[in-house]
């Protein structure tokens, strides 16, 4: 299969979904190319879920630029694209009082870098504010929001899919050669040839610079695990907490983190690893962030956790160097037409918006990129029954009977929701497509009543064979034929 | 919305909602209504295609649908309607359930309402074992339902963990299957499924069982290619040097069972910390008056038999509730004592003989479980065995709990 576009963009983390849905406003041939079955499938899904306001990123910076800009555009972008957003608001607080004058310094950097509505507050109005929630003073951050990072990145490339853009899935780039005008890149799945290319590879985009001859990055990664912990502790919570960041300036900090569907979040631990597809769990770091918890939310019990996971942090720094490291975002001189966007760690699902538009910019000025009229900003989604109340409820199943026949019991998810999910607009068919995109499997049970039955719906949707279906792509098949085959075999 | 009015309403048609059903329109409730979420009754019954259902309660040993079909039987001579991939949305503490299938979303207001709704497996997350996630990690029960209900098969080479009486089960079937199943691994000192299963399932097909034996890391990135198991000292931590990895391509999870209760709590039930189902009296009325409770909700069985039995105590007690008959005042405490993780049910009236169900911390033999109220021993019972896997039924008569004052205590002693 070959393939002539304007622009190639390589990597599908909400980075480049961002570019691909924001690019696809012009009239501009445009290839996503992902290495994996669907997109979200990194960093982009295995984060905090936080728009950050930019009160923590060194003032004058690239990241607090695009930090700012892009916490002022997700709102709007999340109301257009369907996509849960909740201006939840957070504290930072000081444990002790030694660590108040801290409050005072990310204060003014929050000032300087343009952040609204920052306030510190005594301890009283910490205990008014999050009852169960210790400290003596904190840094009040009231527009601070969470998302759900990774409906919002599929919600980007499903849109951009519907307005013309190619997301080719199960495509890792192998080779990048030719020039500005002219590039070719093969994949898993065949050949692109790209006048431009945008590398959004995230944790890889290092190598993939040096596949086109760009020797100049480094990549770390750096895992951070969370813990999850049962919405039935949802009332322990309503902003986010953080402690007052650790010395040194490579992270956050554990922080408690409420998610759009009422679950805590704890973490992330940050811990330097030699691969960048260790994204394994451990039960030491679990135990710590636990206990760290405790320390900000006493009344927190491990019993409550319910799962865990860990995302990967593209760091420039390496362990040793330490310190604050900036997204890097460039055209390396050595080779024009090939934009880089390295190290784009924490702020980056809040910078996303903002970073598209500037590879838009950089895209006109090259190849000229001419508004088109047929853009629809939308997507079609079914509504989320389990939002509702129970007089809407009623009259959905009336309007729709799919909407009356509960398939994940947990999560409130309904066939039409799941059989939405299954026809996505990208093709992904894996188990983990409808999941992310349904949420059904994700509550308490983790698909024991359901997963069968969304089994049965996967084959008979696509008239599919039982084993082809898989978690998450080639070589993760749940099943190995039937039980009759074995014991064919056998005689 | 519609609104109906039912005598009793049941939720759940596994084999304790058609005990419970069949006994309360059989007890003279008139308009008797089963809510089952699936598409078929027989809930987990249907998938359990091995037999020994029925030795207690009906004197043959059944296979699960066998044992179902009897219950649905009764149930549709006796005339109770039942409704199919149904979901109770909410339940009030004055009875009214909202149900939502795909003809609509209805009101019922019940005159009783017993809760079966059964229990759900522990996954991954809750016990927290670390590593990737690859394909191939299953609870053992959704590796039954995929077997047998729908011939399918999910792997080649097993590892079980958890010796919870559905993974000896499984073990035996994926081993008839074709499937080589490596072990099984428990990470307690003693097995957690019944004796019986233990020689039917694992030693009459060689298959080994590590005690204080526990998966520590998950290995594979797209499907699983094999697990470390270790042992586990007296404290809990992983002993030096026993780490081993074992090559497979799935693991099946048989590590405990919860009872489904999201129902309850939104009525505002009592729950037992211990059991996390509803604390019931003799009657197995919860403590939101006209709720009932049985079977796998209430407390986690180890045999069908007992969930029916008292589902079907539970079906006749909502029956007289709805009928405006009277139920006897409970005013006696059940506490366990020594040696018993808990009893049910926790209170009773001293009116009527009790079936009385417990569990023991820790195995031992040739002990008693003594009934005691104030200085009077009500009933002292010798057992040869006591596993912490088996449920212990005792039967006491109601004129045992006469003549004494105070709560009732439950203990082992020697």
């Amino acid at each position: 299969m070959q393939q002539r576009y304007d622009i190639a963009i390589i990597g599908g983390g909400v980075v480049g979904c961002a570019i691909a849905r924001h690019l696809s406003r012009f009239d501009l041939k445009i290839a996503l190319l992902e290495k994996e079955s669907d997109v979200a499938r990194g960093t982009s899904s295995k984060n905090s879920g936080v728009v950050h306001t930019g009160f923590n990123v060194p003032t004058g910076s690239v990241k607090a630029g695009l930090n700012v800009r892009g916490a002022a555009m997700f709102e709007a972008l999340s109301e257009e694209l369907d996509v849960p957003f909740n201006r939840v608001g957070k504290l930072v607080v000081a444990l002790t009082p030694e660590e108040v004058p801290d409050l005072d310094k990310l204060k003014a950097i929050g000032d300087a870098n343009g952040v609204p509505q920052l306030e510190i507050v005594d301890e009283q109005a910490v205990k008014s504010m999050e009852p169960n929630i210790r400290g003596v003073g904190a840094l009040h951050v009231p527009t601070a929001a969470i998302t759900c990072p990774y409906t919002m990145t599929i919600a980007l490339a499903e849109s951009a899919a519907i307005n013309g853009a190619d997301i080719m899935l199960n495509s890792g780039v192998r080779r990048i050669s030719g020039e500005m005008g002219s590039f070719r890149i093969t994949t898993e799945s065949g050949t692109t040839h790209s006048k431009l290319i945008i590398n959004s590879a995230g944790l890889y985009s290092d190598q993939v610079a040096r596949m086109a001859g760009v020797r100049r990055y480094k990549v770390w990664p750096c895992r951070g695990e969370y813990v999850i912990i049962d919405k039935s502790r949802s009332d322990l919570m309503t902003r986010m907490v953080y402690p007052v960041p650790p010395k040194g300036g490579s992270g956050l900090g554990v922080h408690l983190t409420p998610t759009v569907d009422g679950n805590i979040l704890i973490g992330p631990s940050a811990e330097y690893v030699k691969l960048k597809t260790n994204d394994a769990t451990t039960s030491a770091t679990a135990q710590v962030l636990l206990e760290e918890a405790k320390e900000l939310l006493p009344a927190l019990n491990p019993r409550d956790a319910i799962t865990s996971y860990a995302g990967i942090r593209p760091k420039t720094v390496s362990s040793a160097q330490g310190g604050f490291g900036d997204f890097i975002i460039e055209e390396a001189p050595e080779l024009p037409g090939m934009m880089h966007l390295v190290g784009i760690e924490s702020p980056g699902l809040t910078a996303a918006p903002a970073i598209a538009e500037d590879m838009a910019e950089w895209v006109d000025e090259h190849i000229g990129a001419k508004p088109k009229a047929t853009f629809e900003p939308g997507r079609e989604t079914p509504v989320r029954f389990r939002e509702q109340t129970v007089d809407v409820q009623a009259q959905l199943v009336d309007e729709d009977p799919e909407y009356g026949h509960l398939v994940c019991r947990c999560e409130l998810v309904t066939r039409k929701e799941v059989k939405a999910a299954i026809h996505n607009p990208l093709g992904v068919r894996t188990i983990n497509g409808i999941k992310y995109r349904s949420r059904a499997m994700m509550g308490r049970c983790q698909g024991g009543f359901c997963s069968t039955r969304i089994v049965d719906m996967l084959a008979q949707e696509f008239d599919t064979p039982l084993e082809e279906i898989s978690l998450k792509g080639p070589g993760s098949q749940l099943f190995v034929g039937s039980t009759k085959d074995l014991r064919k075999n056998a005689d | 919305m519609r609104t109906e009015n039912v005598d009793v309403a049941v939720v759940g048609g596994g084999p304790a909602g058609l005990a419970a059903a069949a006994a309360a329109r059989e007890a003279g409730a008139e308009n008797v209504l089963l809510i089952e979420r699936g598409e078929r009754l027989g809930g987990i019954l249907n998938q359990c295609i091995h037999d020994g259902f029925g030795t207690k309660m009906l004197g043959e040993a059944l296979t699960g649908p066998e044992y179902a079909q009897i219950f649905i039987a009764r149930l549709s001579d006796s005339g109770v309607t039942s409704s199919l991939e149904t979901m109770v949305l909410d339940l009030t503490p004055d009875r009214e359930l909202t149900i939502c299938s795909e003809d609509g979303i209805r009101r019922i207001k019940a005159g009783s309402v017993v809760l079966c709704t059964g229990c759900r497996e522990r996954t991954r997350g809750a016990i927290r074992i670390p590593g990737t996630r690859p394909a191939g990690v299953f609870t053992a029960g959704v590796v039954q339902e995929y077997m047998n209900l729908r011939n399918i098969l999910v792997g080649r080479k097993a590892v079980i963990l958890g010796s919870g009486d559905i993974g000896l089960i499984m073990a035996r079937r994926l081993t008839l299957e074709g499937v080589k199943v490596e072990c099984v691994a428990e990470i307690l000192p003693y097995p957690s499924g019944l004796a019986r299963n233990i020689v039917q399932c694992l030693d009459d097909f060689d298959i080994p069982l590590y005690l204080s034996t526990t998966v520590v890391d998950i290995h594979g990135v797209d499907r699983l290619q094999g697990v470390t198991l270790a042992q586990i000292g007296p404290k809990g931590g992983v002993v030096r040097g026993t780490k081993r990895f074992i090559d497979c391509d799935t693991l099946l999870l048989s590590v405990g069972l919860i009872p489904e209760n999201e129902l309850a709590k939104k009525a505002g039930i009592d729950l037992s910390p211990v059991t996390t189902g509803p604390i019931v009296d003799d009657q197995f009325q919860t403590s939101v008056p006209g709720i009932f409770c049985g079977g796998n909700a209430l407390q986690v069985h180890d045999l069908v038999d007992y969930a029916s039995m008292e589902s079907q105590k539970a079906g006749q007690s909502a029956a007289t509730f709805a009928g405006a008959g009277k139920l006897p005042d409970q005013n006696i405490d059940v506490q366990p004592g020594n040696g018993i993780r808990y009893v049910v049910p926790q209170t009773l009236s001293g009116e009527e003989a009790v079936d009385f169900s417990m569990r023991v911390f820790s195995p031992g033999s040739d002990r008693y479980v003594v009934f005691r109220r104030g200085d009077k021993m009500v009933r002292r019972m010798k057992q040869t065995e006591l596993d912490p896997a088996a449920m212990i039924r005792v039967r006491v008569r109601a004129d045992r709990f006469k003549g004494s004052e105070g709560p009732l205590t439950v203990e082992v002693t020697d």
